[in-house]
């Protein structure tokens, strides 16, 4: 085995001794027990893997450790600041934003971006930045009135 | 025989096969109750429904209510949660349940008190009379409750509710939104492997050669586990299991099945070997004024579940002992055909309900759970979790069946409807564990001593399965209606929300559209002169004034379409309206619905189900189509399998007709087929062309709009 790898995930700095090529979201949810990012399709085609890197959101999936080592990386985990929920969780929970759930991390993730770059978008904008995320139960209206609504505050 | 009875009950809820109210719920001294319901959380926000009624039937607050997760070693069985009937069997059960329980507590707790029970004044739990007080929390004991269930205790009545019919956030989100595990993809168990199953994208007789020496020496790898043609794979790492699995693949090859249809309506037409009239009326006077004569076919193609997060078990062997983790939407079936396959006695094994993702349907979380069982017997004692790739799910999981449909009617001069006739072609809409002599889970059928693969079956009428709805609601004086079941299954099927409901409500409500231009009417005022039943008309002409149907301002490229139904016959009521623009392709820019569920426990939950349901239906309608190649599945990943984008959703409105004197029924599959209708209504209605093949896309309108020339 080659050098551990030095990640930072949600602004903490760990090393993993593991093959470079192990997709990164195996990393999160197996080796340091994050399971709030998932495996949906493994190839970057649902969103349910979504992860800010450098802030831009990625699928876990689909990206090597070794291409993330030593950059910033974000989980739903890590969103909120102090322990306290992000704007967009409290949004989500305000506007009950969800079905089953499952792709809510990525959507939560893939939102945050967003707004980082985009603080009161219109709602298209919030549509168009969620078009790589995939909902099977058909929350996406609530979760778009959730994201302006997050916006807003 | 199709058909097999479901288990219709006769006593309210599920009383039949669970009469002990210790079998209900529990109370605890720290002052919460625990409730035991074999409904389960599929992410419709059941339990939250569940635990309004147990706390409204209580009186206590909702936050003291435990709901328990299911788990054949301590819940009821309720069957499987499926078919909108969890608030009607589970709902109506706890209602009577905590009822009785209430009337016990508050007996014992006037005996405690030395007076009588109606001088008692009770607050959330708390009992007091004369000065002194007393609680639930301290009345209860095991005892209490160990009593037949007796539905003599009189349940509140709807006037007095305080915490049913008033919206409650759901009890499953929070960790959702927070990311903390909730799912059994979460799950981490300790010691725990990973496995993965290693199948061809396609049906398979059996298993040629396997080369497994190249990843013998994975590192991590624990076991190559083979029965048959089952192969799988233990690691101790997910992702080596994962590189197992896909180099497995390459180095196995299998012996392949009969190729599959190429036109699946006309092979659906030729294969039928039942065929079953299930609604006839004659009235010939009325027959002899038909005028115009109008005949059309409609076809729906195999619909895949599609959930985002693929199928997920985990399994534990420890002395001879069975503990299994399913999302299953029946985990006490599930126990049954685990047995079955595994040559294990039922009371060795408990298999216990975690959540998944959305279920929609019969999809692949029994089969996981039989993969993971498998793989357990090589682990020594060790967890295993499996979860299922992104293409094992589109090819593995069964498929809501294709059917195609032929309607027929004739009008008398005046432009009344005085024939009608329907008829169906489909495959079984249910092949569920627990219902079948074999077990309905894939690797039994590839076993060195395999199972045979159970066909799927309907249900009876009056919910019926493929000719679910297939009976029309309207009123005409000559009908006959008939189910022509297709046995043999070249394509995988099972249950899918609303089963045939969808196909059958789409051709109907089509149908009625184009019987309305033949009369030269508007398709509103021509439902309603058909029609009835009064709660109908009421959705009907709420969600026409909603959408401001008679405003509607004609542009070119655009319309709008109505569908409605009850849904199963006796279940909700819902009309939709769509409006579309169709340019190249069709986009819906708004569904308006009206519902009528009789009492709504949750409004939220209820317009939440709805609305999800109608853009569900709005993915299937538009896009949706399992392909196939001659030898299976070709659709496996979500470019060969497209559904709806955030910006391609319509604007959805929900109209909720509360009826708080009527029994509550299930919104889950309401909107299915009213939603399909409606677009396919409004399609035909922009676009002066009727499009009768699903899905709506660019191909199918081409060719309508090519045969119409």
């Amino acid at each position: 085995m080659t050098e551990p790898l030095r990640l930072i995930v949600n602004g903490a700095e760990t090393a993993l001794d593991v093959d470079p090529h192990t997709p990164l979201l195996y990393a999160l949810r197996n080796d340091l027990g994050l399971k709030a990012t998932r495996f949906g399709c493994g190839s970057g085609q649902c969103g349910a893997c979504f992860v800010l890197i450098d802030g831009h959101p990625a699928p876990a999936c689909d990206t090597p450790l070794w291409s993330a080592a030593g950059k910033s990386i974000t989980t739903v985990e890590g969103l909120g600041t102090g322990g306290g929920l992000h704007p967009l969780q409290n949004a989500f929970l305000a506007e009950q934003a969800a079905q089953c759930g499952y792709c809510t991390s990525g959507i939560l993730i893939a939102a945050a971006a967003l707004l980082a770059k985009n603080p009161r978008p219109t709602e298209s904008e919030v549509r168009a930045a969620l078009d790589r995320n995939l909902c099977r139960c058909g929350s996406h209206n609530r979760m778009v009135r959730a994201v302006l609504r997050a916006a807003q505050e | 025989m199709n058909t097999v009875a479901e288990s219709r009950l006769k006593r309210p809820g599920s009383f039949e096969k669970n009469p002990r109210l210790s079998q209900w719920l529990r109370v605890h001294r720290e002052g919460a109750v625990s409730i035991f319901s074999g409904k389960v959380e599929i992410g419709q926000g059941i339990l939250t429904a569940l635990a309004q009624i147990a706390a409204e039937e209580l009186g206590i607050a909702l936050e003291r209510i435990r709901m328990v997760a299911a788990d054949t070693s301590v819940s009821p069985d309720e069957g499987v949660t499926s078919g909108s009937l969890s608030i009607q069997d589970s709902g109506a059960a706890l209602r009577s349940a905590c009822a009785q329980a209430r009337a016990l507590l508050l007996e014992r707790a006037a005996a405690h008190l030395g007076v009588s029970a109606g001088d008692l004044q009770v607050d959330d739990g708390t009992v007091r009379a004369a000065g002194r007080s007393t609680s639930f929390w301290d009345c209860a004991d095991d005892a209490l409750f160990d009593c037949e269930i007796n539905e003599t205790a009189e349940s509140r009545s709807p006037g007095d509710y305080r915490v049913v019919g008033k919206p409650a956030p759901r009890r499953d989100l929070p960790d959702k939104i927070a990311g903390r595990p909730r799912f059994i993809q979460d799950i981490a168990l300790p010691g725990m492997l990973y496995g993965r199953v290693v199948r061809p994208p396609h049906n398979f007789a059996g298993l040629i050669s396997l080369d497994d020496s190249k990843i013998k020496s994975m590192p991590g790898l624990v076991a190559i586990v083979r029965d048959g043609g089952f192969v799988g794979i233990l690691a101790e790492r997910e992702d080596v299991a994962i590189s197992a699995q896909r180099s497995l693949r390459l180095a196995a090859s299998w012996r392949g099945v009969d190729p599959l249809p190429r036109d699946v309506p006309a092979w659906l037409r030729e294969h039928a070997i039942e065929h079953r009239v299930i609604s006839e009326k004659e009235n010939a006077a009325a027959k002899s004024r038909a005028a115009k004569v109008l005949e059309a076919s409609y076809a729906k193609p195999y619909i895949s579940h599609a959930s985002i997060g693929p199928s997920c078990a985990i399994a534990r062997i420890d002395d001879g002992k069975l503990m299994v983790w399913s999302h299953s939407q029946g985990i006490f079936n599930l126990r049954r055909d685990l047995a079955l396959a595994l040559a294990m006695r039922e009371d060795a094994i408990v298999v216990r309900h975690a959540e998944g993702a959305g279920c929609y349907g019969h999809n692949g979380a029994d089969d996981a759970a039989l993969d993971a069982a498998l793989l357990a017997r090589a682990a020594g004692g060790r967890p295993v979790q499996v979860q299922w790739m992104r293409d094992d799910e589109f090819a593995w999981a069964p498929c809501g069946p294709a059917m195609t449909l032929s309607l027929r009617a004739a009008l008398d001069p005046q432009g009344n409807i005085v024939d009608w006739q329907h008829e169906l072609w489909s495959n079984g809409h249910s092949s569920r564990p627990g219902r079948s002599q074999g077990p309905a889970l894939a690797a039994a059928w590839h076993l060195a001593r395999p199972h045979e693969r159970p066909s799927a079956i309907n249900m009876p009428l009056p919910a019926g399965a493929a000719d679910r709805n297939a009976i029309p609601i309207y009123d005409f004086p000559n009908q006959r209606v008939v189910n022509h079941y297709v046995h043999e299954m070249p394509v995988r099927t099972s249950a899918l929300r609303s089963l045939g409901a969808y196909a059958n409500v789409f051709a109907i409500e089509s149908f009625m559209d184009e019987l309305a231009r033949a009369a030269e009417t508007d398709p509103i005022a021509f439902r309603l002169r058909n029609l009835e039943d009064p709660r109908g008309r009421a959705v009907i002409e709420a969600a026409a004034r909603r959408a401001g149907w008679s405003n509607w301002k004609p542009a070119e490229g655009r319309g709008h379409g109505i569908g409605f139904a009850k849904y199963k016959n006796l279940g909700a009521y819902c009309a939709a309206i769509a409006e579309v623009e169709v340019d190249h392709e069709v986009r819906v820019n708004r569904l308006v619905l009206a519902v009528d569920v009789g009492l709504v426990i949750n409004p939220d939950g209820v317009i939440n189900q709805i609305e999800g349901g109608a853009i569900q239906s709005t993915s299937w309608t538009l896009k949706e189509e399992v392909k196939l190649d001659v030898r299976g599945i070709a659709s496996l990943d979500w470019e060969g399998y497209p559904i709806l984008k955030f910006s391609e959703v319509p604007a959805v409105e929900v109209e909720l007709i509360d009826r708080p004197e009527l029994p509550a029924a299930g919104a889950g599959e309401a909107a299915q087929g009213p939603t399909a209708a409606a677009i396919a209504n409004a399609v035909a209605h922009a676009l002066g062309l009727r499009v009768r093949e699903l899905p709506l896309t660019y191909e199918k309108i081409a060719a309508a709009i090519s045969q119409s020339m």
